[in-house]
């Protein structure tokens, strides 16, 4: 359940993110999800690929500064509402959100959150024992 | 009109302050030898006997003193009077590691009024002057230093210390301010305070102002004069040798005049220690020959400057220094402060962060400077959120501060990207164009 979320340190630089994104392009390596935060100073890039373990590689061989970061990833009907019921979940078992970002399947009407939280096995528990759908990392990897 | 505070030394001949130096030199390497274990040890190492000196002309056969000296004999070694002496301590900031630790006698303090009173009249300031001084008061020699001055000379002191710029213009427009007495860039903060109040500079009381504790040029006096319409004069010191007022600007405003009845200066090769001769740039040395409780002997100042004894069309015989263009080291004067790059690397171990890469990048903004401290963020720091990284951030920040008490900017950049040199690491830009 637990799934691999790469996080790549990036300067505001122009081009800095075009360079990060072609060694994961050279290295074979495909993108599932990202999201970008941002400071005025600096940005973490976060994403979910097919290889995590090569990325960190290729990232790190460039001299990039990346971590590895367990995050889940909840398969939300697509219908409204749904997304809110899933929130309320980790609500109610007191368990803060750090971020999330959300992508859309391309075969099913689901869509996908990449959730980071405090207690990652604690969020996995209640959102198991409350019937809402979280994806095996092989899953989201080869999707 | 010339005016002077001390006519009689101010414009003595030349063979009359040479031999007050000397006796007054002969006087205080005797006390030394008698009263500082330091400076015995130091003289009797050489072979030196009290009697070895008579005049000005032996003044290089002394040893010189410097700022390792004041750590290694930390806090009171090189003091020569018993503690029930001193009337007044101070000190620099410790920015290279000890805090440097200076003394006062009665009589050094009066000595040291005399020299701020003999800057403020030659900046044309008089006794029925409202003198407002915005110097730091405290450990930092500025406020009191040009306080006394003020109250020497029996003109009003208006002890504003720094900070408050709003309450600082009201106390101008208010009480009257004639001279202001403040940091180079705190006068041009304090333009900028007028302005955005959209008050008139030439309405104010303001007439001159004594600036120092920090380098400035010929352009930020231009500046400040046009800014604050007022005539802005430098003034010179330093802790160690006295506080504010060892040198001070005339209306001529070409150099300062050093107060050689107490101060002898020279100036030194860095490198060989050689004496070089008027007009040469070099190292500033000074000896102190009529301080009681802290009598150095050629102490290196490491300020670059060169020395002129051209006659002054003020009448001043006193010989004058250039501004100091630079230093021997890597000191930086960042808002008054001195800051020394190896000191924020320090900051950096202390926090654990690895053997940190970094480097300054110093520029002056709006007329204040600025100081940003670009960290490289090791793999071991970096975690997925923006919170943690900020904490970082916030973490050297606050270090900083407390450390150098200078707000700095702090950036952390992708490891590698801080430029590696073969050698001595080049730590700092200096964007300011002094």
């Amino acid at each position: 359940m637990i799934i691999k979320q790469i996080s790549v340190f990036v300067e505001n630089k122009l081009g800095r993110l075009a360079q990060i994104t072609d060694i994961i392009g050279k290295a074979g390596i495909d993108i599932r999800a990202l999201s970008i935060a941002d400071t005025s100073d600096f940005g973490i890039l976060r994403v979910i690929v097919d290889r995590p373990d090569d990325a960190i590689k290729a990232l790190k061989e460039a001299g990039m500064t990346v971590s590895l970061t367990d995050v889940i990833a909840v398969g939300i009907p697509d219908q409204p509402g749904a997304f809110s019921k899933a929130v309320q979940v980790m609500s109610d078992a007191e368990i803060s959100i750090e971020y999330m970002y959300a992508f859309i399947s391309r075969t099913d009407r689901e869509a996908f959150v990449i959730l980071r939280t405090e207690d990652i096995d604690g969020s996995v528990r209640v959102l198991e024992e409350k019937g809402i759908k979280l994806l095996h990392a092989e899953d989201v990897y080869h999707m | 009109m010339p005016h002077y505070f001390n006519e009689e030394i101010e414009c003595a001949s030349r063979e009359k302050l040479r031999e007050l130096q000397s006796w007054r030199l002969r006087e205080t390497v005797a006390r030394c030898y008698t009263n500082v274990p330091f400076y015995r040890k130091k003289l009797d190492e050489m072979g030196l006997s009290i009697g070895d000196i008579q005049s000005v002309d032996d003044l290089s056969k002394l040893p010189f003193t410097v700022k390792q000296d004041f750590r290694d004999t930390y806090p009171f070694g090189l003091f020569a009077v018993p503690r029930d002496q001193l009337v007044r301590v101070h000190a620099s900031s410790g920015t290279t590691g000890k805090q440097t630790v200076v003394g006062y006698t009665q009589r050094d303090i009066d000595d040291w009024a005399e020299d701020a009173a003999r800057a403020l009249v030659a900046a044309g300031a008089t006794k029925s002057d409202f003198v407002h001084v915005a110097y730091g008061y405290g450990l930092f020699t500025g406020g009191l230093g040009l306080h006394y001055g003020v109250e020497r000379l029996g003109a009003t002191a208006i002890p504003c210390s720094s900070g408050n710029t709003k309450r600082q213009i009201d106390i101008i427009q208010d009480f009257g301010s004639n001279i202001l007495c403040c940091t180079p860039s705190y006068a041009l903060f304090i333009a900028e305070t007028l302005r955005e109040k959209g008050i008139d500079p030439a309405s104010l009381p303001l007439r001159a102002g004594i600036f120092g504790a920090e380098p400035w040029t010929e352009e930020m006096r231009k500046e400040i004069e046009e800014q604050l319409c007022i005539k802005a004069y430098d003034i010179y010191g330093l802790s160690e040798i006295m506080g504010p007022g060892v040198s001070f600007e005339c209306c001529e405003q070409t150099g300062m005049h050093i107060n050689e009845d107490k101060f002898i200066p020279e100036i030194i090769n860095p490198e060989t220690g050689e004496v070089l001769p008027d007009g040469e740039q070099g190292e500033l040395v000074f000896t102190c020959i009529a301080k009681e409780a802290l009598p150095l002997l050629r102490y290196r100042t490491r300020d670059i400057a060169s020395l002129s004894r051209q006659p002054c069309s003020c009448g001043r015989t006193l010989i004058k220094m250039s501004k100091p263009c630079g230093r021997t080291d890597d000191m930086l004067i960042i808002r008054g402060v001195n800051v020394f790059p190896s000191q924020i690397e320090s900051v950096l171990l202390e926090l654990n962060l690895a053997t940190p890469n970094y480097h300054l990048v110093v520029d002056r903004i709006d007329n204040l400077d600025t100081l940003e401290v670009q960290v490289e963020l090791g793999a071991e720091m970096f975690s997925d959120t923006v919170r943690s990284l900020e904490y970082i951030e916030k973490k050297i920040k606050s270090a900083l501060l407390s450390t150098l008490g200078l707000a700095a900017t702090v950036k952390l950049v992708e490891p590698k990207t801080i430029s590696r040199s073969e050698g001595k690491a080049k730590r700092v830009t200096d964007n300011r164009k002094l």
